[in-house]
């Protein structure tokens, strides 16, 4: 399955069999009353769903346009949304049979809800990730480790996540009888970006229903970050035949555009194919992949989710880039004025939906999904604000 | 001309011995030096053409590919590699990438540039044949040769359509793993081996793993048509750097040996 020209399996011939292995049973239990039912019961009384869809009140009036609801995926258990994700595909290794979870993570915050599925349901648990963000996640680091996990530092390319996720990739053509690869984002080789982005869904299923209730009509506008996408991609898809709400997706501008030091893949970035996928990626005129530079390390990866990419070429969504020191006003900002301290990948989405709401009428809507909090950023900023 | 008429033309009668180096390690200039060591008792000539992300690659190679790329090693530099090579051996070179390296200078572009400056064919890694509708056309259109890689998982009606698309040789990953030297050929070689010789009509050379003349004479005797040797030349770069010729002529020809009947 492709979404028009972007996704595919672009792998070694080695993983088509395991890649297959896995669409299928994904395909029959996605479908299966008591997987359903054990996913459901999982991501609400262990994970905390729903969240809520809250009123940014003072924010609002801050600002002075249109109505901003936050929806709260900051207050899950491990403080980000990639636990609706990982809790479906330990499950899902869980009735496949694989008894070792692998994955990969940048900042840490997907190797910590890998290793709290892990742990929760009993699969042996290792993380790859870049030695250089071994050395500035450290509480996360420790966070797996506690959790059960092991962590194993990729010394390779830039020895960030786009090197953990190759390394995990190699792993898993190793291991794959035993292995699941949990993949983080709605990146890699088909079904992964489906699988993904189907388990994060329940963000935008659930937020469809809230805004229904608060406000009886849906939102002119949906904001989130995109790196890999997933956050974005699973408010975005419940809402994507709704063609009079408009979809917009925040990537990195880092240092800005111009600088080069970003990971804005759609904004900046050309077609390619890495990971598994053709998709938007930043990279010479070689094909060779760039290093990226983000404050958030979570959006800190040089290409994105292919569904993503064939949103902004069919134009069901755009794709805009805020810098790190507007990630960071809206960081200060959302703390400050709603007691809320958002994940710096999350304060990029803040900080365009400020710039919108300022622009649009008061009895207008925008929902901002609030992917992440940020009490793993605070040595960031503490470092950069003083 | 038949297939085995045109085959014949462009390469020599198996068992073949295939061998490795991964262009601009450690420099451009270099590896024209490396290839003519090679050359000498090798009957095909693989090319890396260096890529940022060699997820398919164990580290022996990650590294040919990380001094490559540090050298400065563009795409251009690898076809002149080649251009040069041409005036000294009539080999022919398989070049073997990511398809984002193909992708990037648009796919028809890249195998016509390649064509051009003598390379006779190429394996891109991760394209399975799923995916390679406008390669395989792009190949057709340019004269350029197909090598498709097999694994000891692929199921027999994926081999067929692999030896089907496959124009100079199947590929046959030796086992569960990524490119690298190993002491001992793991069993999956061999039954791998069996299975394909069973079902490709296409010459089938096995790699990943090997390493010393022993392995190419159990590889052959198993049934191979080649054997195909990397990681343990790139070993010899990676400790040798400029003097690695000479190593890597003495050991190709002690690996040569391995193609011999007993």
């Amino acid at each position: 399955m492709k979404f028009g020209e972007f996704g595919g399996q672009f792998v070694p011939e080695v993983l088509i069999p395991p890649l297959k292995e896995l669409e299928k049973a994904y395909e029959t239990l996605k479908e299966d009353e008591e997987f359903k039912k054990e996913l459901d019961y999982y991501l609400k009384v262990y994970a905390g769903r729903p969240t809520p869809l809250y009123f940014a009140r003072n924010l609002t009036e801050h600002v002075g346009g249109a109505k901003i609801y936050l929806k709260r995926e900051d207050l899950l258990h491990s403080g980000a949304h990639k636990i609706n994700n990982t809790i479906g595909q330990a499950l899902l290794a869980k009735y496949m049979g694989k008894s070792r979870l692998i994955a990969e993570t940048g900042a840490g915050q997907h190797g910590v809800a890998t290793a709290i599925a892990g742990a929760l349901f009993g699969l042996k648990t290792e993380v790859y990730m870049g030695s250089e963000d071994v050395e500035r996640q450290k509480p996360n680091v420790f966070r797996m480790k506690l959790l059960g996990a092991s962590v194993i530092p990729v010394e390779s390319g830039s020895r960030t996540l786009k090197d953990a996720i190759n390394e995990a990739l190699r792993d898993w053509v190793a291991t794959f009888e035993y292995t699941h690869y949990l993949i983080g984002s709605v990146v890699g080789p088909h079904p992964y970006p489906t699988i993904v982005r189907d388990f994060q869904s329940v963000i935008g299923r659930e937020t469809k229903v809230q805004i229904m209730e608060l406000e009886e009509r849906l939102p002119d506008c949906i904001v989130a970050c995109v790196g890999g996408g997933s956050n974005a991609m699973g408010i975005f898809y419940p809402f994507a035949r709704d063609s009079n709400v408009r979809l917009v997706g925040v990537e990195a501008a880092g240092k800005g555009l111009e600088t080069g030091k970003h990971s804005a893949s759609l904004c900046a970035g050309k077609k390619g194919v890495l990971h598994g996928m053709l998709s938007y990626f930043l990279q010479d005129e070689d094909g060779q992949i760039a290093t990226t530079h983000s404050v958030a390390a979570g959006l800190d990866y040089p290409g994105v989710g292919p569904e993503h990419a064939w949103m902004k070429e069919t134009g069901r969504a755009e794709y805009v880039a805020v810098d790190d020191s507007e990630a960071l006003e809206a960081f200060s900002l959302l703390s400050r004025l709603e007691g809320i301290i958002p994940a710096l990948e999350s304060a990029h989405a803040i900080a365009y939906a400020v710039k919108l709401a300022r622009e649009m009428s008061r009895d207008e809507i925008i929902v901002v999904n609030l992917s992440g909090r940020g009490d793993k950023d605070l040595e960031i900023v503490m470092n950069l604000l003083g | 001309m038949s297939f085995k008429d045109a085959h014949a033309s462009v390469y020599p009668e198996t068992p073949w011995l295939v061998t490795f180096v991964t262009a601009g390690d450690p420099s451009p200039e270099l590896t024209l030096k490396f290839m003519l060591a090679l050359e000498k008792h090798s009957d095909i000539i693989e090319l890396g053409i260096p890529f940022s992300d060699p997820m398919a690659d164990g580290p022996t190679i990650q590294k040919a590919n990380v001094r490559a790329l540090k050298a400065g090693t563009k795409v251009k530099d690898v076809f002149e590699i080649v251009r040069n090579f041409r005036e000294y051996s009539s080999k022919p070179v398989i070049l073997m990438t990511y398809y984002n390296i193909v992708y990037a200078r648009g796919v028809e572009n890249f195998l016509r540039e390649a064509k051009d400056c003598g390379a006779t064919g190429a394996i891109v890694v991760d394209l399975p044949v799923e995916e390679s509708e406008e390669y395989l056309r792009a190949c057709e259109k340019t004269g350029m040769d197909t090598v498709f890689l097999a694994a000891p998982n692929t199921p027999d009606d994926r081999l067929r359509v692999i030896d089907e698309v496959s124009s100079a040789f199947v590929y046959l990953v030796s086992l569960y793993g990524t490119t690298g030297a190993r002491e001992e050929l793991p069993e999956t070689a061999f039954k791998a081996i069996a299975r394909a010789k069973s079902v490709c009509r296409k010459p089938v050379c096995v790699g990943f793993g090997v390493s010393k003349k022993e392995h190419v004479k159990a590889l052959i005797d198993a049934g191979a048509d080649g054997v195909v040797v990397g990681s343990a030349i790139v070993r010899l770069i990676e400790e040798f750097g400029e003097g690695a010729a000479e190593k890597i002529e003495e050991f190709v020809s002690e690996l040569r040996k391995g193609l011999e009947k007993s």
